[in-house]
């Protein structure tokens, strides 16, 4: 394992490090110490490596990542994981607003809480929550599934598109356009997949389903008075 | 943009310390507000009977020994005072408003930016590593302190738009966010007696709490009411003399972490300057609630 203080590397001279290995590296084991709050840390990555994170880190880590399995022994900041493409980021404390924002694909896993508008705009990423979800989650969620295992905050779903969100408590409340749905044996086969990926031991009994009531697609020529 | 810091000392035994640590602070948001920087700290009470004020004057050469006699011989009391970079603490044995009487007619130039029992409060155009330095803010021991970074978007960049904001006896608030309601609430303000020096939208934030607690609110129930009145992105941390809070509005997309020990209260926009605290890895860290008032209080 190669372990790296980034508080004296700096987080510039580090990302590049991972951006110059070579697809055949053998240095794929990292741990991360002193991160401080840092923004921007293991951005951009495309490699399979496994990078363990020791402490908080600040925005946007893990952002745009590809491939790489990222852990955070801490608490993230804002934005994390923002656009993943694939990979695994996972962080044992609690994330701030935006986690996983557009994310692509890949799975983020957020073992403690995480803040307002979780999985924003999220276009394939799958999101597991261990414990709640701030307002505005899933906000325009266009693809991809959000695991909520507590409670979800206010205007869950808002305007959402095609994304399916499952929530193990209580939901405070469901924005425009976003509705229950019958779980259905289908529906708990893939909740069970999720939750076992991410590693958490909540009973998949207890979820509800949520998605799009499809009434925000088109535009209606009832309401072309209204505009 | 902007950052904002608050450290509240739980322990007396830190507060030699105080302005090392809120100095760290504030230089870790310098790049979220490169600005103007600003700060309130809570330190040597004034003694039974008379006021503290910190001035300031644009001359850095201004003749402050010369103010603190006349007024004294003129007012006949004691006057004494001490000056830090461009500002003046100025201790006087006489009630407030006979101080902001005899200032205003006799150095109209000077402004008024804090007042109270213990408040100092010191702020200045530039990036706040060098305005921290200025003030030589790391030599400062007090109880608690209040900062700010500025990036400045709604009104202009000068010492008197910088934060903190001060308009009630040993009251400051920072802000992070904007009002989008100021101007209107200002006028009913005035109306009501608060009196504003510039169109800043945070301090009519500060005029409204000066307001509400001059009418006998507490500092909790004043932030309440300032979820529903204040429209607009804010995350503030208002300091009093011997309290601290921090409140964010509903939408809460100013970012906010709280970290706490048992010897300290941390506020800041991001966790990068509350990390080089004292035992700031062991703390209990969390984002303050959208809409939810946190305030501490000194025992």
């Amino acid at each position: 394992m190669i372990e790296v203080d980034v508080e004296a590397l700096g987080v510039r001279a580090l990302n590049e490090r991972f951006h110059r290995l070579p697809p055949e590296t053998n240095e794929r084991l990292w741990k991360i110490t002193n991160p401080k709050g840092a923004h921007a840390l293991a951005v951009g990555l495309d490699r399979t490596l496994t990078i363990e994170i020791e402490g908080h880190v600040g925005y946007y880590c893990a952002g745009m990542n590809k491939q790489a399995e990222i852990t955070i022994n801490g608490h993230a900041g804002p934005g994390l994981a923002e656009n993943i493409m694939s990979g695994v980021v996972r962080v044992k404390g609690n994330a701030s607003q935006s986690a996983a924002a557009s994310g692509r694909g890949g799975l983020v896993v957020i073992e403690g809480d995480a803040s307002s508008r979780c999985g924003i705009s999220m276009k394939g990423v799958d999101i597991v929550v261990g414990g709640s979800v701030g307002h505005m989650s899933a906000f325009m969620a266009q693809a991809g599934h959000l695991v909520v295992c507590g409670n979800a905050g206010a205007h869950l779903g808002d305007s959402i598109y095609e994304a399916v969100i499952y929530v193990g408590g209580e939901v405070a409340s469901l924005g425009s356009d976003c509705v229950e749905k019958p779980m259905t044996e289908k529906h708990r086969e893939k909740l069970k997949q999720l939750l076992a990926s991410a590693g958490l031991s909540a009973r998949p009994e207890r979820f509800r389903r949520f998605g799009s009531a499809r009434q925000l697609y088109n535009f209606k020529v009832d309401h072309a008075a209204q505009y | 943009m902007c950052g904002i810091v608050g450290l509240f000392l739980k322990s007396s035994a830190l507060e030699s310390s105080l302005g090392r640590h809120l100095s760290a602070m504030l230089g870790a948001l310098s790049d979220r507000g490169p600005d103007s920087a600003g700060f309130a700290i809570y330190r040597n009470p004034a003694p039974r009977g008379s006021i503290k004020m910190t001035l300031f004057h644009p001359d850095s050469d201004y003749g402050w020994d010369h103010l603190v006699r006349e007024m004294s011989e003129e007012i006949g009391t004691d006057v004494r005072g001490q000056p830090r970079g461009s500002h003046f603490v100025l201790t006087a044995a006489m009630p407030v408003e006979t101080a902001r009487h005899w200032l205003s007619h006799h150095r109209p130039v000077i402004r008024i930016m804090g007042v109270g029992d213990c408040i100092e409060l010191y702020k200045e155009k530039g990036n706040p590593k060098e305005v921290v330095r200025r003030f030589r803010l790391d030599e400062l021991a007090g109880s608690h302190a209040l900062g700010h970074t500025r990036m400045a978007t709604e009104s202009a960049v000068t010492t008197q738009h910088s934060h903190p904001f001060s308009t009630g006896l040993d009251l400051c608030l920072v802000h992070n966010g904007s009002l989008s309601n100021h101007n209107r609430m200002r006028q009913w303000l005035s109306r009501h007696g608060i009196d504003f020096q510039t169109d800043n939208d945070t301090e009519v934030a500060a005029g409204y709490f000066t307001h509400l607690l001059g009418a006998g609110a507490t500092l909790e129930e004043a932030l309440k009411s300032g979820i529903s009145d204040l429209d607009g992105f804010y995350t503030f941390a208002i300091g009093t003399k011997d309290g601290f809070a921090v409140v964010r509005d509903p939408i809460a997309c100013k970012p906010a972490v709280l970290a706490e020990t048992d010897d300290w209260v941390a506020m800041a926009s991001e966790y990068r300057a509350i990390a080089h605290l004292p035992g700031a890895d062991r703390s209990r860290i969390w984002e303050p609630s959208p809409a939810t008032v946190y305030s501490w209080k000194k025992h």
